[in-house]
């Protein structure tokens, strides 16, 4: 039977805006300081999972690996959208799953701060011929004309999908889902936004794609996250201080979507997170009822929603109901996004899925401050990479 | 009606009547509307042409502020059911408004022009507008 893997260091920039630095010192700084959190050095570190989504072809693993250290170890460079980070994590993971590593390093970064509206590609051509091109035999670009390609707009409709087919979410209630995650980044110091937004003042901000205003869509920011991971037996010859602090991943799951009817025209991010979720649920042996803390994708307040019925936090149905009860908020039953989320902690594409870990890890280690969550034992990230890709991994605090 | 028209995406059929023409899987009567190489229910590689209704309901929308250049904002993108085919499209003539837009309203088929280019083809795209209006447009 494989070893156990633990999260034992873990890092996270500021998320921001970082003119005066590039994706390589974002990158360093976070490696160097999980390695810190550690108690490690590069010389300990036997393989990297490495993530950049918009420099993909830069070969992000081994610009850092000249910055922080040049050891001949293998580098996986993984490119999945918004699951980027959660996959380079798992690289390491399996590395030490397999057994050909005892102690992986993870990281992520992003350079997003000014990036604007992302997807949604080109509209009407001006000047040339109407000739077809492509899959579709398209005579123009697509945006506007056949709908809509642009994030906020896809994830729109996903939420109001939903609420055709469960009722009850309005454009209020996706403003308060807002709401919850603005107030929730007031306690954290790493967070881009700090400020609390109150729902009238989130639904009078700048309307995006109907119903999600600007402060309901993720901040395109900057910023970068690194984890060290190590096997259980590693971690046995550790000190009792690195045992203490280190925090088990009990599932690690990576899904794609299955064919469904509608899933050509919309993105389905549902089928795929109930898949993952189940199976990590199974892996780690909990139930959602067990989650202390769950980070989830609020890429936008529209999928927040969908999200708990996808991870079972509620039954079939029943995510406005859930979130009504006020089970999502940090004094809740089942806090969602303490960190923030997406929408005010922000999200660095490739460092989200690593830095939704630091901010469990940190609350099972029991230092995560002014927002602690009392007696935390176990949580949960998730991410969603459109096109798809649904990472999940289940965190569990040390029992020494 | 004597200048060439050239529709937007080629799943689009202008004659007779516009409708969207997809791709069915043989084997598992899987719908697309892009080039195939597969199936990807079933990985079937004999597909059929089959029409589409030009009728549907609104599963959902979204009201897009911004743009392309040469495109007006905000404009209403939907998904369609047209009885079991799930289209996306935008909504046309209709005000793109919340209060305008309802959730399972009826809609129908329409298309509207893209203009000419220098050889005087002119495009034609499509949409849906509400299936209880009268007036109804492109004719």
């Amino acid at each position: 039977m494989s070893d156990d893997v633990w999260v034992l260091g873990i890092h996270m920039t500021r998320f921001g805006k970082h003119p005066d630095k590039d994706v390589v010192d974002l990158a360093s700084e976070s490696v160097l300081g999980a390695l810190a959190d550690a108690g490690m050095s590069m010389a300990d570190i036997d393989v990297i999972g490495a993530g950049n989504l918009m420099g993909a072809s830069g070969g992000i693993g081994q610009q850092v690996q000249k910055q922080v250290g040049q050891t001949g170890i293998p580098v996986y460079n993984v490119v999945n959208a918004c699951a980027t980070g959660a996959t380079a994590l798992r690289v390491a993971y399996l590395e030490i799953k397999a057994g050909e590593s005892d102690t992986g390093l993870a990281f992520g970064v992003e350079k997003l701060a000014g990036a604007g509206l992302l997807g949604g590609g080109q509209g009407t051509a001006g000047g040339g011929k109407w000739a077809p091109r492509g899959r579709f035999g398209a005579v123009t670009g697509l945006e506007g004309h056949t709908g809509t390609s642009n994030m906020p707009g896809v994830f729109a409709q996903i939420g109001l999908d939903y609420a055709h087919r469960y009722g009850g979410a309005d454009f209020e209630l996706f403003a308060r889902i807002a709401e919850k995650n603005h107030a929730h980044s007031t306690l954290n110091p790493l967070a881009a936004h700090q400020k609390p937004m109150s729902a009238e003042q989130i639904m009078a901000d700048v309307m995006v794609a109907y119903p999600n205003t600007r402060p309901m869509c993720s901040a395109n920011v900057d910023g970068a996250a690194a984890a060290v991971l190590v096997s259980g037996e590693r971690l046995k010859r550790l000190s009792p201080e690195q045992r203490r602090r280190a925090v088990k991943i009990t599932a690690s799951v990576l899904t794609t979507d299955p064919w469904q009817e509608s899933c050509q025209v919309l993105p389905d991010v549902s089928t795929l997170t109930k898949a993952a979720a189940k199976k990590a649920y199974a892996m780690a042996g909990v139930d959602p009822g067990d989650l202390d803390l769950v980070e989830l994708h609020d890429c936008f307040a529209t999928a927040e929603l969908v999200h708990y019925d996808n991870l079972m936090l509620c039954p079939e149905g029943g995510a406005v109901d859930f979130f009504n009860s006020g089970a999502p908020w940090r004094d809740g039953t089942t806090p969602v996004n303490v960190s923030g989320g997406l929408e005010s902690k922000g999200h660095p594409i490739a460092a989200t899925g690593i830095a939704n870990v630091f901010e469990v890890a940190t609350q099972l280690r029991g230092e995560a401050g002014p927002r602690q969550i009392e007696g935390a034992r176990v949580g949960l990230t998730h991410v969603i990479g459109l096109g798809q890709a649904c990472g999940i991994h289940i965190l569990e605090r040390s029992a020494a | 009606m004597a200048s060439v028209k050239v529709p937007i995406v080629d799943y689009l059929v202008l004659e007779p009547e516009p409708h969207l023409r997809a791709h069915e899987c043989a084997a598992c009567k899987a719908r697309y509307f892009d080039r195939r190489n597969a199936c990807a229910n079933c990985s079937g590689t004999e597909f059929a042409d089959a029409d589409v209704p030009t009728t549907g309901v609104l599963s959902t929308y979204t009201i897009v502020s911004f743009a392309p250049p040469g495109v007006d904002a905000p404009f209403v993108a939907a998904i369609v059911d047209c009885h079991g085919t799930s289209v996306r499209g935008k909504l046309l003539n209709m005000a793109p408004t919340p209060g305008d837009v309802a959730l399972g309203m009826p809609l129908r088929l329409a298309v509207y022009s893209l203009g000419a280019d220098s050889d005087g083809v002119e495009a034609i795209g499509y949409g849906f507008e509400p299936a209880n209006r009268k007036d109804i447009s492109g004719e």
